[in-house]
């Protein structure tokens, strides 16, 4: 049976996660991927989390994601403990509340655009019908609405990561993460990905993104950086220093290379 | 309500996998498939070869039963063979107090050399009969008539033949009226009775001289004072058990046998002898099964095989799957019942095969087969066996992708 986890008290904040801790058994060695993170993202934040590899913030994207279990720690979703549910119970929550999308897209080779949509409600209580009608509305929304019979080989990069991001949205999940979004996408359909978030995140999603790329950042309110498994810094955007080093540092390239326009991240942070 | 939505979607999507690999499925189901084809055309065959012994039987009568005095093994040294056989008195006792039995008729016969003019065969079937045994073996007369009452009570030297004596003897073809010498007696003879095909399963075979005489005549030929067996018809085939049980009632008390004595005759219904054969057949059927069982069982451990490596191939999907909320017993779900879609599949393939070898052993000449037939029983017996085979052949598969992690699966390459 699914049941749909119960929608919590409307004024507890998205994510608040305490003392998180997760450590891995690799053979008789322990490896501490968090160490002890503090994280509160309220509804409607669009935050980034970023961090050298090895920084644990895939730990922290699957703990997030309720794919896994921390070690140690509290962690409220929506104001519910999750820490310390089953498999079952997790599986129902990652059905309801949250929405994927992965680095390499994840489609189901052979299914449509509009099959792939439709799979997270194939596993909640919406009906046939309604679940058609969903996704239909999700692909709408991604900007996909005369593609939804195409499968992933006949779309671009681009339209593959859209289509997931219409299976991310198409149970109305309370939050949105994404896990490299633009990894596998030349510069200009990331943009395109970008642009998406930003429209969701205007439409009141709250959205997490994790991501190495500083122009994909930006675009978020707030960076989260990690470094072995702790929480280095947690700033708004334009008063992160990183960033705005780095923006300072691209525009000077940009002038040297006498280059045309700068990129829209670039005059969104300027 | 939504577990029924989602085992029908998750049938639709089994179906899918296998069609989107149809030479693999076939090739996976291979085993499943001979091991449903031949058992169903195995019992097929079984059930021609039934329907063949029991025409056999038929020929003998369905209602016949057939009556001897017998020593009982315990009592081999004590008493005399004589001491048990039939006797007339207790012939007519059957005929009056067993209302199951509808006709009787002792038996007596004896081998004679028999002479037509100067043609002498010997060592010839003479056996005496009362006019019932027409109707019992449903040997009627086709020329001349039948003994009658006047016949039996005077011993009069009459006889009957059939086609092969009047052959054999060198008769005249209606031999009615002519003479025949039985053991340098002159009888008479009255009629013809049709020669019957008797299976050899009841001393058939070869088609003999036979020469009847009324049952009187022939005991006094030979002054014999026991007959021989006996012969009895029931009205219905079903009476088997009551006639047999009223004729052993009968015997026993004319015989003076207390309860716990054995009994000292023996009857035989073919009836009971059809049901023997039926047990018989149900113990080949079950041998069969049992042997062709092992075949679905090799066809498992293909489908086991098949399944283990679509989880291997499927398991960034079963990563995704999970992670959009699938929980893993609807992920244990969807490859039970890929493992079993994929049985039944087979299954029915194995079943047209089947009925295809079965048409096929229906039109080889020479075979008692042409009843063949796949009885419905069978057919459901293959379809629960595959789907069986899937459910258990399918489960570790199927477990091992429930328990996948989906992180793990979701980095799997």
């Amino acid at each position: 049976m699914i049941r749909r986890a119960a929608k919590s008290p409307a004024d507890a904040p998205a994510i608040e996660i305490r003392s998180l801790r997760k450590t891995y058994r690799m053979g008789v060695e322990r490896v501490h991927a968090l160490r002890g993170v503090d994280l509160t993202i309220q509804r409607n934040e669009f935050v980034a989390i970023m961090g050298p590899s090895g920084s644990g913030k895939s730990t922290l994207m699957n703990v997030l994601g309720c794919l896994d279990r921390p070690t140690a720690g509290a962690y409220r979703l929506n104001g519910r403990p999750v820490e310390k549910m089953g498999a079952g119970e997790l599986a129902s929550v990652r059905n309801v509340e949250i929405g994927f999308v992965f680095q390499t897209f994840e489609l189901l080779p052979r299914a449509s655009a509009l099959k792939n949509v439709t799979l997270p409600l194939l596993y909640s209580r919406t009906g046939w019908l309604g679940a058609r009608r969903a996704a239909r509305r999700a692909l709408e929304r991604v900007g996909l609405g005369d593609r939804m019979h195409h499968r992933p080989n006949q779309l671009s990069g681009g339209q593959r990561q859209r289509v997931a991001v219409a299976r991310a949205l198409v149970t109305n999940p309370s939050i949105l993460l994404a896990d490299e979004p633009t990894g596998n996408l030349d510069s200009t359909t990331g943009e395109e990905i970008i642009a998406l978030f930003n429209t969701l995140h205007e439409e009141g999603q709250t959205i997490v993104i994790v991501t190495h790329e500083e122009d994909v950042a930006g675009h978020a309110q707030r960076i989260v950086r990690l470094h072995d498994g702790r929480i280095r810094s947690d700033l708004p955007t334009p008063s992160d220093p990183i960033h705005r080093d780095w923006l300072e540092r691209a525009a000077i390239k940009i002038k040297d290379m006498g280059a045309g326009s700068p990129s829209p991240a670039l005059e969104a942070a300027s | 309500m939504i577990l029924v939505r989602l085992l029908l979607q998750t049938v639709v999507l089994a179906l899918g996998q296998i069609w989107a690999n149809k030479t693999r499925a076939i090739l996976t189901s291979l085993g499943i498939i001979i091991g449903v084809g031949s058992v169903t055309a195995v019992i097929a065959s079984l059930t021609g070869l039934k329907q063949f012994v029991l025409e056999e039987f038929e020929t003998f009568g369905a209602k016949t039963m057939f009556i001897d005095g017998q020593v009982p093994e315990s009592m081999r040294n004590r008493i005399s063979w004589r001491s048990v056989q039939l006797t007339i008195p207790e012939i007519r006792a059957i005929q009056e107090h067993a209302p199951a039995v509808e006709r009787i008729t002792p038996r007596y016969y004896n081998s004679y050399a028999i002479r037509n003019g100067e043609l002498t065969k010997e060592g010839v079937l003479v056996m005496g009969i009362w006019p019932e045994w027409h109707e019992i073996t449903d040997r009627h007369v086709i020329l001349g008539r039948q003994f009658n009452r006047i016949d039996e009570e005077q011993m009069r030297y009459v006889c009957i033949v059939n086609d092969q004596a009047i052959e054999e003897l060198n008769l005249d073809r209606d031999p009615v009226g002519d003479y025949l010498l039985i053991d340098d007696l002159r009888f008479l003879i009255v009629g013809v009775v049709e020669t019957k095909q008797l299976s050899p399963m009841f001393g058939g075979g070869d088609v003999r001289s036979e020469v009847f005489t009324p049952l009187s005549t022939s005991m006094k030929m030979d002054s014999g004072l026991w007959i021989r067996d006996a012969f009895a018809q029931m009205a219905d085939p079903k009476q088997a058990d009551e006639a047999e049980e009223q004729i052993r009632f009968v015997l026993r008390k004319l015989r003076g046998l207390e309860p716990g004595q054995e009994d000292t005759f023996i009857i035989f219904a073919t009836q009971q002898a059809i049901d023997q054969f039926n047990g018989l057949a149900a113990g080949m059927t079950a041998v069969a099964g049992g042997i062709v069982s092992i075949s679905l069982l090799v066809g498992g451990i293909g489908i086991m095989n098949i399944m283990l490596v679509s989880v291997s191939e499927r398991t960034r999907e079963i990563g995704l799957r999970k992670a959009v909320g699938a929980r893993p017993a609807i992920i244990l779900m969807q490859f039970l019942v890929e493992a079993v879609t994929l049985c039944a599949v087979g299954g029915l393939i194995g079943l047209v095969i089947g009925q295809s070898l079965t048409l096929l052993l229906q039109n080889m000449p020479d075979t008692p087969l042409e009843h063949a037939e796949i009885p419905p029983w069978a057919i459901a017996l293959a379809f629960a066996f595959s789907a069986a085979v899937g459910v258990i052949f399918g489960m570790f598969p199927a477990v091992k992708a429930a328990r996948l992690d989906p992180i793990e699966a979701l980095r799997h390459e």
